[in-house]
C-alpha cells in the first residue's frame, strides 16, 4: 500500500487509477446487472406447444398480449407464423429491449428448444409460414450464379454488395449478414420482418433462397486477397485510406526529406554560406549565360 | 577538407564528346548541373502527382496486355468459382482473369487504382499548397491554368478508367452519367446516343472510354506536364520568405546531385506507399460488385473520391423541374451537375486575374506569401475547402448515417444549410485567426519571443521572460508585404479626375474588394494601408521599408533592369 | 578539327577550302579562384556509419527483390495452375501478400537508403543563383516586332485582304469537318425514350429467374423485380423496362388518378385487385435502379441520391431530387392466369430529357 502511495506522483499514476476504477465499475455493472429481462428456464414443458405458451406468457405477453392479439406497444402475432418468431426470437431481436426505430441483432437468452417451443404455440393460433428444416437451408449443390443475380436485384440494395449493411430511412439500417445462419436467412425472407419487403416462396422459390444464402455464405466467408477488406463498404473507405494514410504517411517523408540538417550549411568551398554573400565567382559568369541562352 | 577531383571515367567521357559533338551541350547542361531548386516540404506535393503519374503509366501499360474493352457477354467459367455461370461482358471477365489469374495481376490493378487516387489527392494538395501561398501571382498564372486544366482532365481520366471493368458499382455511375448527359438542354439526349451509340448501357461505351482513357487524355496530361514542369524550370521555383531570400534570387542545393539523389528518395517512397497500399489495402475489388446489369444497385454507392463533390451535389439538392412548352429543364440535375464544380473550376482559374484587379498589383512574386499574411486570399481557400468538403461528405451521407446512427435525411438537411452557412462563417473565422497570427508576430517584432520561463518581480507580480528574434526569424517575418490600398471610387488620380477603373458598379466593387484584401494589420514600422501606388510601385520611404527579405522597392518589371 | 562556332555578326571572311583562321571555341569556363571544391562531409566517421547504414538497407532491397522473382515463380495462381480443389482466392490473396511485400520492401529500402544517403553522406552545400529577367529588354522586343512585321509583309497577308478572307472560307468546312464525322458515332435519340417493350399481354418474369407469377404468389408486403418475358438477354431494353412489383394488405394502397395534361399516367385500377402495383425501377431523378422497398414506411427509396416515393401513393416523391414520381405500369392477368402488362407505361420513364414534354 505504501509504495502505491510512493508513486502517486509517478506520470502514469492518473491513468493507473482510470483504469482501476473502470475495471472495477465493469466487474461491478456485469455483476449486478446479470442477463436480461427474460425469465429463467420454465420448470415444466409437457408439450411443445404447452411449453411454448408458458414461455409466451412470461416473456412476450406483456407487449403482445395474453392471446397474442397485440396491444398498443406490439403487433398482432397471430398468422405471423413460426418462421417469423424463430427469426425474430433466434437472433435477439425479441423479446424487444426498446421500443426504439428497430431492434439490432443481439445475443439471444432463449435455447434454440424454447425458441422452437414459442414458435409452435404463435403457429398453433393461426398458421403462417413454418421454420425450415435443416435439409431447406442447405447449400449442398446450390447456384452462386444466380444467387448473386437475385441478390443483387432483390437484397444489394439495402444490404450492401458483399451484406455489410446499409442505411434506410428515419433512423433504421439494414443489417450486415455477416452473423446470420442459414436458417435465419432464410426465415428473414420469408417473413420480411421489419422494414425488410416479403419474399415469399411465391416470389423467390425456396430453391432461389437457398442460392442465395449460398451466396451469401460463400461471400462473406471468402478471404480479401487484396488485402484488409476496408469494411467492404465501397470508396468511401478508401479516399478516407489515401488521404489519411497515403497523403500523411508521404508529408511525414517529405518533412524528413527537407528538415535542416544538423551540420552547418556551406557554400561548395567549405565557407559558411551567409545569406546574400554571392561566394561563388561562377555567378557573373552563369547569369551571362542565362541571358545568351 | 575536399578529396581530389573524380576523374570522369573513359567510356563516359567519350559519349559525353560524342554528344556534345552534335548537341552543343556543355555550357547548357554546366548551367543545368548548378541549378536550385528551393527545399520545403510543401514543395514536393507537385511531385507526388508527377510520379504517380509515372506509376500510372507503367502499370496502365501492364494492364492493358491483358485487358479486353468488349462487352461482348460471355459465360464466366474461371478461377473465381462464386461467378461461375454467370453471363458477363468481356471487359468484366478479362478484370477477373487479371486478378485472380496473372501472377501480379491483382498487385499491379491495385497499385494502378491506388495511384490514380494518390494522383487527384496530390494534385489537390499541391494546387492548395500554390494557392495558399499566392504562387499562382505573377508571372506563374499560365502555370496555374495548366494545373487547373490538369486537374480536370485527371477526374475525367479517372472517371473512365473505373469505369472500364464493367462492374456493378462503376456502371451505376455510368448511368448517372448518362441521365445527367440526358438531362442537358436541347442537346443533352443527343450528347447521351453519340456517346453511348445509342441507348443506354449500348455496346459503345466501353472501347471507346477505353482509347480516352488509354490514349486521348493521357496524351493531352503528358504535354501539359511537360509544359507545366518546363514552364516552372523557365521561371525557377517560388521559395519560402526567409533570411536570404529575395525575388532576385533562389537559395538551395545545386540540382547535381542533390535533386536528382532527393528525386530519386521521394520516387521510392511513393511507389513504395503504393506497394504498401496495394499489399494490404483492398481496392476496387470487383469480383465483390458482381458484373453490371441495369438493374441492381448496392447500398453505399459512391464513385472514386473525387467525383464525391458530384455526387454529394446530386444527393443535396431538393426536387426541381420546370415543365413548359412540352419541354422538360431538369434543375434537379442541372444545378449539382454544373453549380458547385462550376464555382470551383472558375473561380479557381480566374483567381489570379481576381486578385490582380482587387489589389492592383502587377509585380513579380518571386517569394510566397505566408498564409496569415493574406487573410483575404486565405479565407476564401478555406471557405472554398469548406464548400467542397460539405458537398463531399453529403456523397457518403448512407455510410455517414449508417456507422454514425444519425438519420439519413437529417444529414441531408444539415448539408443543405451548412453548404452556405459554413464557408461564409469559415471565411470570417479565417481572416480573424490569420488577423491574430500577424499580430502576434508583430508582438514578437517588437517584444522578442517567450521563452517559457516565469520569473517573479519583487513586488510580486509574474512575467515570462523573453528573447530577441534571431535574424532568420526576424527576416521570415518581416517578409510581410502590406498590399496597396487603391483610392476610394471616384477619387481623382494623378490627372485630377478619377481614373475609369474605378468609375462604376465595377468601380464600387473594385473598391470592395480592395478594402478585403488589405484589411491587414499595419506594417511594424506602423506603414501600411495607403503607402504606395497601383501597379506595385512601392513608395521608398527610408530605411524602415529596406527590411531584410522583404524586397527591394520598385520591383515591377519596368525597374527590374536597373537592378542588374 | 571540330566544326567552328562563329560569333553572330563577326564572321572572319575565309576562302572556302582553307581551315578557318578562328581557333577552336573559347573556353570561358574558369575554374574557381578560391580554395578546393567542399565534396566530403564534415564528419567522416558519421559518414562511414551511414554509408553501412545505406549499404545494409540497398542489400535489404537486393534481398527482397530477389524474393519478388521467387515470389513469382514459385506461388501459382489461377484455378488452371493450382491443384483441383484448391481456393483460387486464398491463392490470389498468397501471392498479392508476397509480390507485395516484397515489392514494398525493395521501395521502401531504395527510399530510405537514398534518404540517408543525401543527407548524411553529402555534404550540406547552399549556393545561390541569380534570377534572370524573365521580361526581354526592350530592344529585343522592338527587334522581334519588326521581324514579325516584316516577315508578314512579306507573305502579303496584311497587304492582300482577298487572300485572307479566301483563306479562311477555304479551310472553314475543313474545320467543322471532325464535328461532322461524329455525327455517325450513334443513332438520332427520335422517340426511343418515350417507350419501353411492354405491350398488352407480355408477360411479367422475376430477374434472374425468369418465373412467370400469379397474383396468388405474392403476400402482403411482398416486393419483387420482374422485366417482359423474353429480354433477358436485351441489356438495353432491360434498362428501360424493369419493374418492381409491391403486394399490399387490402385498403393500403389508395390515391386519385393523376393526369398528366389528358394523359392518365397514374391509377389504382391499373393496380390487381387494388393491392398488387408495378412501379417503374428506373429511377426518374438520373436513372439508378430505386429498389429500396421499406414495408413498414411503404417508401421506396433510391440508395443513390435517397430520392423518395410513397409507393400506396402513387410512387409521389417526398424526399430528395427526384422530380416526378415513378412511372406506373398498368398490369392485367392473362388468360393462363399470369401477370402481364396491360399496356407500356402511360408516360417515359427514367431521368428527365429536354423534349419530354
Amino acid at each position: 500500500m505504501s509504495s502505491i502511495i510512493a508513486r502517486r506522483r509517478h506520470p502514469a499514476a492518473g491513468y493507473a487509477a482510470v483504469a482501476v476504477g473502470l475495471v472495477a465499475v465493469g466487474v461491478l455493472y456485469s455483476t449486478l446487472a446479470g442477463g436480461g429481462a427474460s425469465a429463467a428456464a420454465p420448470a415444466q414443458a409437457s408439450t411443445s406447444i404447452a411449453q411454448g405458451k408458458s414461455l409466451f406468457e412470461q416473456s412476450c405477453s406483456s407487449c403482445h398480449g395474453l392471446d397474442a392479439q397485440g396491444t398498443t406497444q406490439a403487433p398482432s402475432l397471430i398468422g405471423a407464423g413460426a418462421a417469423a418468431v424463430y427469426f425474430q426470437m433466434s437472433t435477439g431481436r425479441m423479446p424487444a429491449k426498446e421500443l426504439g426505430a428497430e431492434n439490432d441483432r443481439k445475443p439471444t437468452d432463449f435455447t434454440e428448444q424454447q425458441i422452437y417451443a414459442i414458435a409452435d404455440y404463435i403457429a398453433s393460433l393461426g398458421g403462417g409460414p413454418p421454420i425450415p428444416s435443416d435439409e431447406e437451408v442447405s447449400t449442398v449443390g446450390a447456384n452462386t450464379a444466380l444467387g448473386e443475380e437475385l441478390f443483387s436485384t432483390n437484397c444489394a440494395q439495402c444490404h450492401g454488395f458483399a451484406g455489410a449493411g446499409g442505411a434506410l430511412t428515419y433512423g433504421k439500417n439494414a443489417p450486415s449478414l455477416n452473423a446470420s445462419t442459414p436458417k435465419q436467412i432464410y426465415t428473414a425472407m420469408l417473413t420480411g420482418p421489419e422494414a425488410m419487403p416479403v419474399f415469399g416462396d411465391g416470389t423467390i422459390t425456396p430453391q432461389e433462397k437457398r442460392d442465395i444464402i449460398a451466396f451469401i455464405t460463400d461471400t462473406r466467408n471468402e478471404p480479401n486477397p487484396g488485402g484488409l477488406s476496408l469494411a467492404r463498404t465501397g470508396t468511401v473507405t478508401e479516399g478516407l485510406l489515401i488521404w489519411l494514410g497515403g497523403l500523411g504517411f508521404l508529408v511525414l517523408i517529405a518533412m524528413w526529406l527537407t528538415a535542416k540538417r544538423r551540420d552547418r550549411a556551406m557554400d561548395e568551398h567549405g565557407g559558411d554560406h551567409v545569406p546574400g554573400d554571392h561566394a561563388t565567382t561562377e555567378t557573373a559568369e552563369k547569369a551571362e549565360s542565362e541571358h545568351s541562352s | 577538407m575536399s578529396d581530389e577531383a573524380v576523374k570522369i571515367p573513359k567510356a563516359l567521357d567519350g559519349v559525353g564528346g560524342w554528344l556534345d559533338d552534335r548537341f552543343h551541350g556543355a555550357r547548357g547542361v554546366k548551367v543545368l548541373m548548378r541549378k536550385v531548386f528551393p527545399d520545403h516540404w510543401s514543395f514536393m506535393l507537385g511531385e507526388i502527382a508527377l510520379w504517380s503519374f509515372v506509376i500510372l503509366l507503367l502499370t496502365g501499360t501492364y494492364l492493358a496486355l491483358f485487358f479486353v474493352p468488349s462487352t461482348q457477354e460471355v459465360v464466366y467459367h474461371g478461377s473465381y468459382a462464386k461467378l461461375n455461370g454467370i453471363q458477363m461482358s468481356q471487359a468484366y471477365a478479362s478484370t477477373l482473369n487479371i486478378s485472380f489469374d496473372i501472377r501480379g495481376g491483382l498487385l499491379i490493378r491495385q497499385i494502378h487504382h491506388w495511384a490514380a487516387d494518390l494522383f487527384m489527392v496530390a494534385i489537390f494538395a499541391h494546387m492548395l499548397r500554390v494557392f495558399f501561398t499566392g504562387a499562382y501571382r505573377k508571372p506563374r498564372e499560365v502555370n496555374w491554368l495548366i494545373g487547373i486544366t490538369l486537374l480536370l482532365l485527371g477526374m475525367l481520366e479517372g472517371l473512365f478508367g473505373y469505369s472500364l471493368p464493367d462492374d456493378q458499382l462503376s456502371g451505376a455511375g455510368l448511368r448517372i452519367f448518362e441521365g445527367v448527359l440526358q438531362g442537358i438542354p436541347i442537346v443533352g439526349t443527343y450528347l447521351a446516343f453519340f456517346l453511348f451509340g445509342g441507348e443506354f448501357p449500348g455496346n459503345a461505351i466501353i472501347p471507346r472510354m477505353y482509347i480516352i482513357h488509354v490514349f486521348l487524355i493521357p496524351g493531352l496530361i503528358l504535354a501539359l506536364i511537360t509544359a507545366h514542369l518546363f514552364i516552372m524550370f523557365w521561371q525557377k521555383h517560388t521559395q519560402m520568405p526567409a533570411l536570404g531570400n529575395t525575388e532576385r534570387n533562389v537559395t538551395g542545393q545545386p540540382f547535381w546531385p542533390y535533386f536528382l539523389l532527393k528525386g530519386q528518395a521521394w520516387f521510392f517512397f511513393i511507389f513504395g506507399s503504393l506497394a504498401v497500399l496495394s499489399t494490404f489495402a483492398q481496392i476496387n475489388p470487383v469480383w465483390l460488385y458482381g458484373p453490371y446489369t441495369p438493374l441492381a444497385i448496392s447500398s453505399a454507392s459512391q464513385p472514386d473520391w473525387y467525383m464525391g463533390i458530384l455526387e454529394g451535389a446530386l444527393r443535396i439538392m431538393p426536387s426541381w423541374e420546370i415543365n413548359f412548352l412540352g419541354h422538360t429543364l431538369t434543375l434537379s440535375v442541372l444545378i449539382p451537375f454544373a453549380v458547385p464544380l462550376g464555382i470551383i473550376f472558375t473561380g479557381a482559374a480566374l483567381w489570379p486575374f481576381f486578385e490582380q484587379w482587387a489589389t492592383g498589383d502587377r509585380s513579380e512574386h518571386h517569394i510566397n506569401d505566408r498564409p496569415r499574411n493574406a487573410p483575404a486570399r486565405t479565407g476564401t481557400g478555406v471557405a472554398a475547402i469548406c464548400f467542397y468538403g460539405i458537398l463531399w461528405a453529403e456523397g457518403a451521407n448512407d455510410v455517414l448515417a449508417d456507422n454514425f446512427d444519425v438519420p439519413l435525411y437529417t444529414i441531408t438537411w444539415i448539408a443543405r444549410i451548412a453548404v452556405f452557412v459554413v464557408p461564409i462563417g469559415a471565411y470570417y473565422v479565417t481572416k480573424r485567426i490569420c488577423i491574430g497570427l500577424q499580430r502576434h508576430d508583430t508582438s514578437m517584432l517588437t517584444h522578442g519571443v517567450e521563452i517559457g520561463i516565469i520569473r517573479q518581480l519583487p513586488d510580486g507580480g509574474f512575467v515570462e521572460e523573453e528573447r530577441p528574434l534571431t535574424e532568420a526569424e526576424r527576416g521570415k517575418i518581416d517578409s510581410k508585404k502590406v498590399p496597396l490600398a487603391l483610392p476610394a471610387p471616384g477619387e481623382p488620380d494623378a490627372n485630377g479626375v478619377p481614373a475609369p477603373a474605378s468609375r462604376g458598379v465595377m468601380g464600387w466593387a473594385r473598391g470592395v474588394a480592395n478594402r478585403a484584401f488589405t484589411e491587414t494589420v499595419a506594417a511594424p514600422d506602423g506603414h501600411g494601408n495607403g503607402h504606395g501606388h497601383p501597379d506595385g510601385h512601392e513608395a521608398i520611404e527610408g530605411p524602415e521599408h529596406a527590411a531584410v527579405g522583404a524586397g527591394e522597392p520598385g520591383e515591377s518589371g519596368e525597374h527590374a533592369d536597373e537592378e542588374h | 578539327m571540330s566544326e567552328i562556332e562563329e560569333p553572330a555578326g563577326t564572321a572572319p571572311r575565309r576562302v572556302i577550302g582553307t581551315p578557318s583562321p578562328a581557333p577552336v571555341a573559347v573556353d570561358t569556363a574558369e575554374k574557381p579562384a578560391g580554395p578546393p571544391l567542399v565534396t566530403d562531409p564534415p564528419d567522416k566517421a558519421h559518414a562511414s556509419r551511414a554509408e553501412l547504414l545505406v549499404a545494409a538497407l540497398f542489400v535489404l532491397a537486393f534481398l527482397a527483390g530477389c524474393g519478388f522473382i521467387a515470389a513469382y515463380i514459385g506461388l501459382e495462381v489461377g484455378s488452371s495452375n493450382l491443384p483441383p480443389g484448391a481456393n483460387a482466392v486464398d491463392a490470389a490473396f498468397r501471392s498479392n501478400l508476397a509480390l507485395g511485400l516484397a515489392l514494398s520492401v525493395v521501395l521502401l529500402a531504395l527510399g530510405a537508403g537514398s534518404m540517408i544517403w543525401v543527407r548524411h553522406l553529402t555534404p550540406n552545400i547552399e549556393i545561390e543563383e541569380e534570377r534572370h529577367e524573365l521580361k526581354s529588354a526592350p530592344g529585343d522586343r522592338a527587334a522581334f516586332k519588326a521581324e514579325f512585321a516584316d516577315g508578314a509583309a512579306i507573305s502579303q497577308v496584311t497587304k492582300r485582304p482577298l487572300l485572307r478572307r479566301t483563306l479562311l472560307l477555304a479551310t472553314a468546312p475543313l474545320a467543322l469537318a471532325p464535328l461532322v464525322l461524329l455525327r455517325d458515332l450513334g443513332p438520332l435519340p427520335g422517340t426511343s425514350l418515350r417507350y419501353t417493350v411492354w405491350r398488352k399481354g407480355l408477360r411479367a418474369v422475376t430477374l434472374g429467374a425468369l418465373n412467370p407469377l400469379r397474383p396468388g404468389d405474392f403476400q402482403p408486403g411482398s416486393m419483387i423485380t420482374m422485366i417482359p418475358e423474353g429480354f433477358q438477354d436485351d441489356a438495353d431494353a432491360v434498362a428501360k423496362a424493369g419493374v418492381i412489383l409491391i403486394k399490399f394488405e387490402p385498403g393500403q394502397l389508395n390515391f386519385p388518378d393523376r393526369y398528366n395534361g389528358s394523359t392518365l399516367i397514374a391509377s389504382m385500377n391499373w393496380s390487381i385487385d387494388n393491392s398488387l402495383i408495378a412501379y417503374s425501377k428506373i429511377c426518374t431523378h438520373v436513372g439508378c435502379p430505386v429498389a429500396l422497398y421499406e414495408q413498414t414506411t411503404h417508401h421506396i427509396l433510391c440508395p443513390c441520391h435517397q430520392s423518395t416515393f410513397d409507393a400506396t401513393n402513387g410512387a409521389w416523391v417526398i424526399f430528395g431530387p427526384a422530380a416526378r414520381p415513378l412511372p406506373q405500369l398498368p398490369l392485367m392477368v392473362d388468360s393462363d392466369g399470369y401477370l402481364a402488362a396491360a399496356s407500356d407505361f402511360p408516360q417515359p420513364v427514367g431521368p428527365s430529357f429536354w423534349e419530354r414534354g
